[in-house]
């Protein structure tokens, strides 16, 4: 018994969400004495309105969707992996030292390198906790939470002391090979002859990240790894009444997780700063729980998802640049879409159920 | 005795596209037990539940003691005299008995003066009614019939004149159901009014004295019990004649397929569930386990299934089979032919979120046939066999594309069964095969399961019905705390022999 279409399910009520929570941040930003309309004005010009702006957009939304389908991927097997920062951060950790002490001949090379060393930190970041669940019953909540603590203290320690090249003050890792730059879509865009203003922010990792989205959908709905994993996350004691062995499950799908999370390593450490700072992740790893959240864990949604916080997060930039409206308020703005699209998602849907429900009965 | 405890009339309530009841009327005359009959799905737990004020019904009036009532909530059902026990009893756990029957009715912000009030009531209602429970007793550590007698001391706590019991014996043994029926006859004797909602054909001819049949959402018939017949009543339910009984030939046991010895298993709590069962099985017979829940038959099933660890010895087609480790799990079950139909198919034998054709090869998932290369499924493989075993099984609707869990009870154990049977198993565990499922599909699984003997193949049977044991089996082993307390072949036994053996009772003492 399905009582809306699908089309309301996985559009209109995540649509009538995000207005709900547009309007009281449009509330908030009237409270401390600014202009909604103009706010949002800005924003858009701020994030879409450029091919500067659409760079940076696209560049979040890259971060955005590693880390949403990290959390998809995990949540399809009823795992809430809370880590995906810490397994970024670990990510970026596995990228820099690949790309630091190891030689590579072009910058092919050294991006696939990259996304192995980044993808092998990343799920080995994710891999104690999966452990922990699967043996010891540790809940892997509090032990990926708990994780993204010990990745920042290390990270702070290798930088501070490892990393950090002789005489530097700043705690960050040495500038990598200039040969290993990621080409930007601007310069792929002009050397295909399309001619595109100046932008040096989004990277090639944006398409790798469309492919990861495809891979996903592949792994989750076409293979039989998937087809399990979905199946342990539906019912855990249906699984084991097909032989389905929880640890490898959990164990794997958390493996992919934080692979998939330490993969976005490639597009901050790698593609951007071009060497490895603090908090390179920049929150990115919890955002990707609101993403997979808002996606509904499928890969088409976390790209959409993605695509939002991408304009949120560089229009909440452009907001903070050219106002007094402060920077932290595009938090609250993203808070408020969690808070609706996440936690009060049946507080729309059943209104909306209701409705189709009495416009069938005529 | 014309006076009416409760009048319906014209009830209707509709659950989106789907009606629920219909136009539904009837008179409940005052100091008697009415049953109420009906397949699942009937609409017989939405009326009552439009009687207990869960529901608001679309149109319909309701009558109590003839005065028109409106009962928006549960609240001014009890205001109304009315009382409900529910399937799946209402009660806090870790509360004792006066504590939950005081929950909800305590006259003031003190406890004590409502503990000691409820205390006093308690025990003149346990004189008046044979309802003995100790005030005491916490819930989790009292039984399910205890746990019922004090869904029905509530209710008669709070003043009820008018009784519902909803299938109130789904969780009894036969000894404890008959004590059911005296409490309800000694409550009916003092006046109160009860309406029994069951699909048990013989509980009401037993207890009831006007039935009345729901099918569809609409009301069939209303009839004095004294006047009908089983047979009339399933006629009347299912809109057609049925077969109440299993029609099969006797049993040719052909070698053996599989040997149980001195099966043990210790549970998580570090309770021993099997102390040492023995036990054969031959081709084309069909061994049925009895007992009342709980007694270890879902631990065997579970070993054999490989489902749970055990220690012990089984050997299958002459080969002993691994009880732990790597190669114990359902999958190496069923490489070595054994089929199993868990008692819980909702929680175990389907995910309910998946599409039934995923459905049809869970657990059989890595078959060839289902592989279009190393990495990736093949799905139109799996969605032709899906749609050939939905046709074959007259699973309704016949739509692959449904997930499990929008089919009825027995729609979604026919998807089990299809799957499992059309595997061609030496062995077929079968848990509970008829639970929740209506009367047609009954017939339809009883016959697949016939067949399946009759084709030659081993089959192990576990029911809390005693009705479905004697009816199916070929021999039958009694269990009761984790022994099996003897054999009997179907044929030789009666109700009452079996009875004894499922209370721990030897057949030698009784």
């Amino acid at each position: 018994m399905t009582v809306m279409p699908k089309w309301a399910d996985v559009i209109l009520v995540p649509l009538i969400s995000l207005f709900l929570a547009l309007a009281i941040s449009a509330l908030v930003i009237l409270a401390i004495g600014e202009d909604p309309v103009e706010a949002v004005q800005l924003m858009i010009e701020g994030s879409v309105g450029s091919i500067r702006g659409w760079g940076y957009t696209l560049y979040y939304t890259t971060n955005f969707i590693f880390t949403g389908l990290a959390v998809s991927v995990a949540f399809h097997a009823r795992l809430f992996n809370i880590g995906g920062e810490g397994q970024a951060s670990l990510g970026g950790l596995g990228v820099a030292l690949v790309l630091l002490f190891l030689p590579w001949p072009h910058w092919t090379v050294a991006l696939f390198a990259a996304m192995l060393g980044g993808a092998a930190f990343g799920a080995l970041w994710a891999l104690i906790p999966a452990w922990l669940q699967a043996k010891r019953g540790s809940h892997i909540v509090i032990t990926t939470i708990m994780f993204n603590f010990i990745a920042a203290g290390l990270l702070n320690y290798m930088l501070s002391y490892t990393l950090k090249p002789a005489g530097s003050g700043d705690p960050a890792s040495a500038k990598f090979s200039p040969s290993y730059d990621l080409p930007t879509l601007n310069s792929i865009l002009t050397d295909l002859g399309i001619q595109a203003a100046r932008d040096d922010s989004v990277n090639v990792t944006f398409l790798i990240a469309l492919l990861a989205c495809v891979l996903v959908w592949v792994l989750m709905w076409r293979t039989r790894l998937g087809y399990e994993i979905r199946a342990f996350g539906h019912s855990e004691t249906a699984a084991k009444y097909a032989g389905i062995s929880p640890l490898k499950i959990t164990v794997i799908a958390m493996l992919i997780s934080g692979g998939l999370a330490g993969l976005m390593a490639i597009n901050t450490v790698m593609g951007e700063a071009e060497r490895l700072v603090l908090n390179s992740t920049g929150g990115a790893g919890f955002i990707g729980i609101a993403v997979a959240l808002m996606g509904r864990s499928h890969p088409i949604g976390v790209l959409l998802a993605a695509l939002l916080f991408g304009f949120l997060y560089q229009g909440g930039a452009e907001l903070s640049l050219w106002t007094s409206i402060p920077a932290q308020l595009i938090v609250v703005v993203q808070a408020l879409v969690i808070l609706f699209t996440g936690a009060l998602d049946n507080m729309v849907r059943m209104p909306i159920e209701r409705m189709f429900l009495a416009m069938r009965r005529g | 005795m014309t006076e009416l405890a409760i009048e319906l009339r014209g009830i209707s309530k509709a659950f989106g596209p789907v009606q629920a009841n219909k136009d539904i009327s009837i008179q409940v005359t005052k100091g008697t037990i009415h049953g109420i009959i009906g397949e699942n799905g009937a609409g017989k737990s939405t009326l009552m539940s439009i009687l207990y004020g869960f529901y608001k019904a679309d149109r319909g009036d309701i009558l109590i003691d003839g005065k028109l009532t409106a009962i928006p909530d549960s609240q001014a059902a009890i205001a109304a005299g009315i009382g409900m026990v529910f399937q799946h009893f209402k009660l806090v756990e870790n509360f004792t008995v006066l504590e939950n029957i005081v929950l909800g009715a305590e006259d003031g912000p003190w406890l004590a003066p409502s503990l000691s009030k409820a205390r006093k009531e308690l025990k003149s209602l346990a004189e008046e009614y044979e309802l003995n429970v100790d005030p005491d007793a916490v819930i989790e550590n009292i039984g399910v019939g205890m746990q019922q007698r004090v869904e029905i001391l509530k209710a008669l706590y709070r003043q009820a004149d008018i009784l519902i019991l909803d299938e109130p014996t789904g969780v009894l043994t036969p000894a404890e159901a008959d004590h059911l029926f005296r409490i309800l006859r000694n409550l009916k004797a003092e006046g109160k009014t009860i309406i029994l909602i069951t699909h048990k054909l013989r509980e009401i001819m037993d207890v009831t004295d006007t039935v009345s049949v729901m099918r569809r959402g609409e009301m069939t018939a209303t009839v004095k019990t004294a006047d009908t017949s089983p047979t009339e009543l399933a006629e009347l339910m299912v809109g057609r004649k049925v077969l109440l009984r299993v029609e099969k030939t006797p049993a040719t046991p052909g070698a053996k397929i599989l040997e149980v010895r001195d099966l043990r298993v210790v549970d998580e709590k570090g309770v021993e569930r099997l102390r040492g069962i023995d036990l054969d099985i031959h081709a084309g017979e069909i061994l049925g386990i009895a007992g009342v829940a709980g007694s270890g038959q879902s631990e065997l099933l579970e070993v054999l299934g490989g489902y749970r660890n055990g220690h012990g010895k089984i050997v299958m087609n002459g080969q002993s089979i691994d009880l732990t480790g790597a190669r114990s799990d359902g999958q190496s079950r069923r490489a070595r032919g054994i089929a199993h139909v868990p008692e819980d198919r909702q929680r175990e034998g389907l995910i309910m979120d998946f599409h039934a054709w995923e459905n049809v090869a869970f657990g059989y998932h890595h078959q060839d046939e289902y592989q279009r290369s190393a990495l990736l499924m093949n799905n139109r493989a799996l969605r032709q066999d899906a749609e050939g075993k939905i046709e074959r099984f007259d699973v309704r609707p016949a739509n692959c594309w449904q997930a499990a869990k929008n089919f009825s009870g027995g729609n979604q154990q026919k998807i089990v069964l299809a799957r499992e049977i059309e595997r061609n198993p030496d062995l077929l565990l079968i848990g509970q095969p008829t639970r929740g499922v209506d009367i047609g599909a009954i017939e339809f699984i009883h016959q697949q399961i016939v067949a399946l003997r009759d084709a030659g193949k081993a089959i192990l049977l576990v029911s809390v019905e005693l009705e479905e044991i004697l009816g199916l089996a070929d021999r039958i082993a009694v269990m009761f705390d984790g022994r099996i307390m003897g054999e009997r072949m179907a044929g030789t036994t009666d109700e009452r022999e079996l009875g004894m053996l499922m209370a721990g009772m030897t057949g030698d003492a009784a």
